[in-house]
């Protein structure tokens, strides 16, 4: 990669809890540095909504609805390199923990069983992306080039995972770096 | 004449009867297992401990020692085996890391670790299994069990109750609990039986002890599993 062309860097969240993208911010005065090197495409930091080609693209979480479906796919398109950052990513994680419960039980549970809004009814707005029956892991709906564990990964593992992949080296996580929770 | 076999190229003396994994564990050596646990009878089924005898991959929690054996244990193919093979446990169950009370303690994600999973891989057949929080002092959640039969010898052999046992054959296999209701509430099944204490992940928890040690200050969150062994009295 050329020195004087900044890498683009894209990131999103899927079903995940941001958990992951706190981290990465957690990296704190790093992100001077770290801006030096990248640019920032689509990510929740830009409020940029649509993927454009990017070299990296970071996904958090696993994919629970359609939009995560179609917002996973537009980054394994635009992305030459795409990581999975965190639990939820690699395994589906906490969210996937409803991947035994039946969708309608779920549903009724929520909106209807439990006091709430008046006339209780499970939202149907079209604008509202159907969920599937399970939570997925990334990997089985697009491929994915590297897995960066952790429950959120801490920030110091993101910061040595993004330096070696924007250094070109394949990344190498410590004994301790190396969580799945 | 003392009885040797090399190791990776490390001499290694056993004493007649011992198996591979037994010399192993005396001499120091780790060799990845899951349902190997010296103080019970060898089970051979995780098959983590395969290592390559004159040629032959062979289990070394079952298989004798011989004197002479040239014997392959920490190798790349060796070990990627091993990482499939705990790829597989970890799809084929529901092993959520971040919301187990076993994490940083548990043996299946340590020896992950000690593999150097990224991901689990394959994919995931997040099987239906239940929580059965019957008994008074024990969680039983068989989300995590990786049929290592651990707690089945432990209670057959040591405790003397016969509690638990692995029904069903191949993909079916399961745990199950001697009682006529199926649940351990309704079985003699003790916090201090030894059952209690061996599962090897966080299918069986001990209640009320909940995060009393953090994430982050756990057996394997700071060292691998073989630091481990070589510090512990052979588990």
């Amino acid at each position: 990669m050329s020195e004087d062309r900044k890498i683009k860097l894209a990131t999103c969240s899927l079903a995940g809890c941001f958990g992951c993208h706190m981290s990465l911010l957690d990296i704190d005065e790093k992100l001077f540095p770290l801006l030096k090197k990248v640019e920032f495409d689509r990510t929740p930091f830009t409020d940029i909504k649509k993927c454009g080609s990017c070299d990296i693209g970071i996904v958090e979480g696993g994919v629970s609805n359609v939009e995560n479906v179609h917002v996973l796919k537009e980054f394994r398109k635009h992305c030459k390199v795409l990581v999975a950052m965190g639990a939820c990513a690699i395994t589906g994680g906490v969210p996937s923990l409803r991947n035994n419960i039946d969708l309608w039980d779920c549903f009724q549970e929520i909106y209807l069983y439990e006091g709430g809004l008046e006339g209780s009814q499970i939202p149907n707005d079209p604008e509202l992306p159907l969920p599937l029956d399970k939570v997925y892991p990334v990997y089985e709906v697009v491929k994915i080039d590297y897995f960066l564990p952790g429950c959120p990964p801490s920030a110091d593992t993101i910061w040595k995972f993004l330096t070696d992949l924007i250094a070109g080296r394949e990344p190498k996580l410590s004994y301790e770096m190396l969580h799945y929770d | 004449m003392s009885k040797n076999f090399t190791l990776d190229g490390k001499v290694i003396s056993f004493k007649d009867g011992q198996t591979i994994m037994d010399a192993a564990l005396t001499a120091g050596v780790y060799i990845p297992h899951l349902c190997h646990n010296p103080k019970f009878i060898p089970h051979g089924s995780c098959k983590l401990c395969i290592v390559n005898v004159n040629g032959r991959n062979m289990t070394s929690c079952t298989m004798p020692a011989g004197n002479g054996m040239v014997i392959e244990n920490n190798t790349s193919a060796l070990n990627d085996d091993r990482k499939a093979l705990v790829q597989m446990l970890f799809v084929e169950g529901n092993h959520t890391c971040p919301s187990c009370e076993a994490s940083g303690n548990c043996k299946l994600q340590a020896t992950a670790y000690y593999l150097e999973m990224l991901s689990p891989h394959y994919t995931h057949f997040y099987p239906p299994r239940t929580v059965d929080a019957s008994h008074p002092d024990i969680f039983l959640d068989l989300n995590r069990c990786i049929l290592c039969e651990l707690c089945v010898r432990a209670s057959r052999d040591v405790d003397g109750k016969n509690i638990f046992k692995i029904s069903g054959r191949g993909i079916g296999s399961h745990l199950v609990v001697n009682a006529e209701s199926g649940k351990l509430g309704d079985t003699n099944f003790a916090v201090t039986d030894k059952a209690a204490r061996v599962c090897p992940t966080g299918a069986i928890l001990i209640k009320r002890r909940g995060y009393k040690t953090p994430i982050g200050h756990r057996i394997y969150d700071h060292k691998k599993i073989n630091e481990i062994q070589a510090e512990s009295d052979h588990e």
